[in-house]
């Protein structure tokens, strides 16, 4: 596959790209070459800053912040891919299949959706989450997550729908005698295929946001190392109080970096749906400069061409 | 106002689809338009038949694309039958009996920009067609009809153009593109919304030649909705005007421009650019419409009682504010619905 | 007047312009040489993307990136002999002082060119009141005078946009470019969006003003057919060159350029016997992988040898110009090479 050429969209995807590769093999690397673990407890090193034995620091128990961080890439990663595909999905299926249909299975749809929508997220989830508390490992996380933030994806969705539904060529596969599950699933969504990628892309990062906020307020499961359990023992053992920001920063910057990226995808998926935005590279606008006509700076040198008029009249 | 059938001309057979007598009507919605309507098309008959072009000529919010979309089954009629072999269509509801309407009637967009996905090869908007309606089983067989299609619609080399994406192709091979889609289905009919007024005027006349070749070697019945009358004139049998919603004026398409019969034809056709038409645009013989009028086609919600061009017509009378005229019959096959032609009531 | 009306107002030479906006520029105009007589009407027509409109919004200063002009003057000529302007060089505060005061545009979409949250009256006292000076009163009595001009009632001064049909706004568009009596109209296909009535009476008020204020106009458009009736003189362009001009009635009966021969040809006649015509064959070049030679040549009925190898100049031949290989072997090559030298 080739990246594309838009360079936000190359940075954020090499950033994607490196952090999955640390969740793949990170834990592998750390863990078996590098000898470093991150649950080990040894009260001798605790609060240690980076050094060479531990080039993040370590804890307040003594654990290797480091090994902490890359082994918690994967969780928070997976977190987020599973809640992303959740609600992407659901946003898919509710939100185009009610633009689409229309009439009566809209109304229905629409209002299990706005119902979903005015119930505030985040107290939602605390209240879910603690009622979950302790049992169930990342996924029933990600299910929590998942299950509850589709719906401002399915209005948007259903909005972009309405604006697809009466185009020619939606109307031309019904006259082609496609069936109404063939036109959404065969016309609609990959027309949609840019908004669903984008937003699967915000759905993935708001998820991990929110994981590592549920972690941190202690209602995830603080037992798994996560982004999010690292920041809530960190802020259990006073880390800043303390001074020790290498116990907070990394996997907070982590966190940051992601959504920087995500944002940088947007932007660029922006500029290549809407060329408006796009800016020729800059090769090409110094080019442009240079061929323009020199105007104002330059007297023209010799006075201006008398006309031949006698060439176009009869 | 008269509702009378089409009578059946006997040389051109049975009419393969017919509209009797649709009307159709939008509700208005929005404040202070409760209970409105747009009067988009009044009681109006329509008959296709096989081997023939029918141009349905009117101007924009003339109706007559409302016309060609109640005839694909876009949206019922408010009253009135479609009938598809001489049996009544009901509106199909099911998945099944709107396919079975498509395997015999396809329409043709205006917009080949818009009626084409961008996100599909043309090898996938032509194999839809051919899988839905059973034309094509298994892969070698499906590949062979696309090729068919494309070459019938002249875009060869075929195996160049099958894997490309529609903004790969200029206007001109989009609508060919489109046509090929139509014709997968094997209809009896075809139904083109203005299918050349998008396109470059040097590639307009390719397309109507190759309906026209279709028509002649397929025996295909096609509708032909345009607002260009010499165009009409040039590629259809029997031109059909339509003003307001309202037929005025029908008949074999040189009678119909060379012997204007309706006043809203003998508009439409001194509005119509003519190089050969002598004089300086000043001095041209001076279009009927007045100033008052400013040459727009009435409201529809709120339409002129009688025949709805009256408002603006140089010969009306007071009988023409109060009933659309009668049908007034020619023996040349043309008629017109205009009162000047009803001696007794044209006063 | 007949010295009056050989006088030119606008001329244009060696005009280039560019579309940056990857790697390579494409020549969406590539020297271009038109006059335009003081009280004439001249007739540009062509196809989608042979540089028609981007012509014109470079001789009009209002290309906007990538499009770049890159060469080339436009000279304004003023009245009574003052000396010509290159619109070219002007700054923008120069070119402020000619827009609507001698040179107004009326484009194809008036929904575009009127304000959407203004009243019609608004728009008009507002170009009135900068360029004429008038009170709001006297703005207003004004306005509704343009607007009796184009038959539009002046109790719609009062209405926005959007509350007018489609012919009325574009006749409010009209008005509105004459607000100033401009000495140039520039009107870009103003009558595509409307029907065919609706143009016919539009373009027969153009017309009548045109004969009242004797301003002159450029005339854009797709449709020869229209042009031949309306225009005194016409530029064919093709691929971003101008292949032939001449006067509207000699271009229809005796067009010089295959090109022009084949695009009055492919408009089916209202009159005579009802024969088979064709139109052109292929569709027209994408600017950026031109044919070499002439641009034409693929599609051509009259193509021979040098047509593929080298482009034929813009050749004067009897009452106008014609740019083909056809005229210019058998017409000395001597004139050929005092051109290209």
């Amino acid at each position: 596959m080739k990246l594309p050429g838009n360079p936000k969209v190359r940075i954020g995807i090499c950033v994607f790209a490196f952090f999955a590769l640390v969740a793949l093999v990170g834990p592998y690397v750390v863990q078996n070459l590098m000898g470093l673990s991150p649950s080990d407890v040894h009260t001798a090193d605790a609060m240690q800053g980076p050094s060479g034995a531990h080039p993040l620091g370590t804890t307040a128990t003594g654990e290797d912040v480091l090994a902490q961080l890359v082994v918690g890439s994967r969780v928070s990663l997976l977190v987020g891919l599973v809640a992303g595909l959740v609600t992407t999905a659901l946003s898919v299926l509710v939100g185009v299949a009610g633009g689409y249909l229309g009439g009566r299975a809209d109304s229905v749809l629409t209002v299990l959706t706005n119902i979903c929508l005015v119930i505030p997220g985040m107290p939602l989830l605390i209240i879910i989450a603690s009622y979950v508390q302790g049992r169930g490992g990342w996924l029933t996380v990600a299910l929590i997550i998942g299950l509850t933030a589709w719906p401002w994806g399915a209005r948007q969705k259903r909005a972009q729908t309405l604006s697809l539904r009466h185009r020619d060529f939606v109307t031309a596969a019904e006259m082609t005698g496609e069936s109404r599950w063939g036109v959404i699933t065969r016309e609609l969504i990959p027309s949609l295929a840019p908004i669903i990628s984008v937003s699967f892309l915000g759905a993935v990062v708001g998820s991990m946001f929110a994981d590592a906020g549920l972690s941190f307020i202690g209602l995830g499961n603080i037992n798994i190392t996560s982004w999010g359990s690292m920041l809530y023992w960190a802020q259990n053992g006073s880390a800043l109080t303390r001074g020790a920001w290498w116990w907070f920063v990394p996997p907070g910057a982590c966190i940051a970096v992601i959504g920087v990226a995500a944002g940088l995808i947007n932007f660029g998926i922006d500029e290549i749906s809407n060329p408006r935005l796009r800016k020729p590279p800059k090769k090409v606008r110094d080019r442009a400069e240079a061929a323009k006509l020199r105007r104002r700076t330059e007297e023209r040198a010799e006075p201006a061409t008398a006309p031949k008029a006698q060439e176009a009249t009869s | 106002m008269p509702a009378s059938a089409e009578p059946v001309l006997e040389a051109h057979g049975e009419p393969v689809l017919e509209a009797r007598d649709v009307v159709k009507r939008f509700p208005l919605h929005g404040p202070g338009q409760h209970g409105k309507e747009v009067h988009a098309v009044e009681p109006t008959s329509l008959a296709l038949h096989a081997g023939r072009i029918t141009a349905l000529v009117g101007e924009s919010g003339s109706g007559k694309s409302t016309l060609a979309r109640m005839l694909a089954l876009a949206y019922p009629p408010t009253e009135g039958e479609i009938r598809l072999d001489g049996a009544p269509v009901k509106q199909a509801r099911t998945a099944r009996g709107k396919r079975a309407y498509y395997r015999q009637v396809q329409m043709v967009f205006q917009d080949p920009f818009s009626s084409l996905s961008p996100v599909h090869r043309l090898r996938y908007i032509l194999s839809r067609p051919l899988q839905l309606h059973g034309h094509a089983s298994g892969r070698a067989e499906l590949e062979r009809q696309i090729l068919d299609l494309l070459n019938r619609v002249n875009l060869t080399p075929a195996d160049q153009f099958i894997d490309k994406f529609p903004h790969e192709l200029s206007g001109g091979q989009r609508q060919r593109v489109a046509i090929a889609r139509a014709l997968a289905a094997r209809p009896k009919v075809l139904l083109g919304d203005e299918p050349v007024s998008m396109l470059d005027v040097s590639i307009r006349l390719d397309i109507l030649n190759l309906l026209g070749t279709l028509r002649d070697d397929e025996g295909l019945a096609i509708l032909y909705i345009t607002h260009d009358i010499a165009g009409a004139r040039y590629f259809a049998d029997e031109i059909k005007v339509l003003y307001a919603g309202q037929l005025v004026e029908s008949g074999p398409a040189d009678a119909v421009v060379e012997q204007p019969r309706h006043p809203y034809t003998r508009l439409l056709l001194e509005s119509a650019p003519d190089p050969d038409r002598e004089g300086a645009l000043l001095d041209a013989p001076e279009v009927v419409d007045d100033e008052e009028t400013l040459g727009e086609p009435p409201s529809l919600v709120d339409p002129p009682a009688g025949c709805r061009f009256h408002p603006r017509c140089p010969l009306a009378k007071p009988v023409c504010a109060t009933a659309f005229p009668p049908r007034t019959q020619f023996d040349d096959g043309q008629w017109v619905h205009c009162w000047s032609y009803d001696e007794e009531n044209y006063r | 007047m007949t010295t009056r009306h050989q006088e030119p107002l606008l001329t244009v030479r060696g005009l280039h312009v560019d579309y940056f906006d990857r790697a390579d520029p494409v020549h969406a105009v590539s020297g271009v040489d038109l006059t335009l007589l003081r009280g004439e009407t001249l007739g540009i027509v062509g196809e989608s993307g042979c540089g028609k409109s981007t012509l014109v919004t470079a001789v009009t200063r209002l290309e906007r990136p990538p499009a770049v002009t890159t060469a080339g003057s436009v000279l304004f000529h003023g009245k009574d002999g003052a000396p010509p302007v290159d619109l070219l060089t002007l700054t923008d505060r120069q070119l402020g002082a000619l827009r609507w005061e001698k040179i107004a545009v009326v484009f194809q979409s008036a929904m575009n060119a009127l304000n959407p949250v203004l009243r019609l009256g608004a728009q008009f006292s507002d170009v009135l009141r900068r360029h004429r000076g008038l009170s709001k009163k006297e703005a207003l009595t004004r306005a509704g005078e343009l607007l009796g001009m184009v038959g539009i009632p002046a109790d719609r001064l009062r209405s926005y946009a959007h509350e007018l049909s489609g012919g009325m706004r574009q006749r409010a568009t009209i008005a509105l470019a004459l607000a100033c009596e401009p000495d140039l109209v520039v009107m870009d296909e103003p009558t595509t969006a409307v029907d065919v009535v609706m143009q016919r009476q539009i373009l027969r008020q153009v017309s009548r003003l045109k004969r009242e204020l004797g301003f002159s106009v450029i005339f854009i458009t797709h449709d020869l057919s229209l042009l031949i009736e309306i225009a005194d003189r016409i530029a064919v362009m093709y691929a971003g060159k101008v292949v032939e001009t001449g006067p509207a009635r000699q271009l229809y009966t005796d067009p010089k350029h295959p090109y022009t021969e084949a695009l009055r040809g492919a408009f089916p006649p209202l009159h005579g016997p009802r024969r088979e015509i064709t139109g052109i064959p292929g569709s027209p070049p994408g600017l950026r992988v031109l044919p070499q030679g002439c641009a034409f040549h693929p599609r051509c009925a009259h193509r021979f040898e040098p047509c593929d190898r080298t482009t034929p100049p813009l050749l004067a031949l009897g009452a106008g110009e014609a740019a083909c290989h056809l005229h210019q072997t058998v017409r000395g090559e001597e004139d050929h090479h005092a051109r290209v030298s």
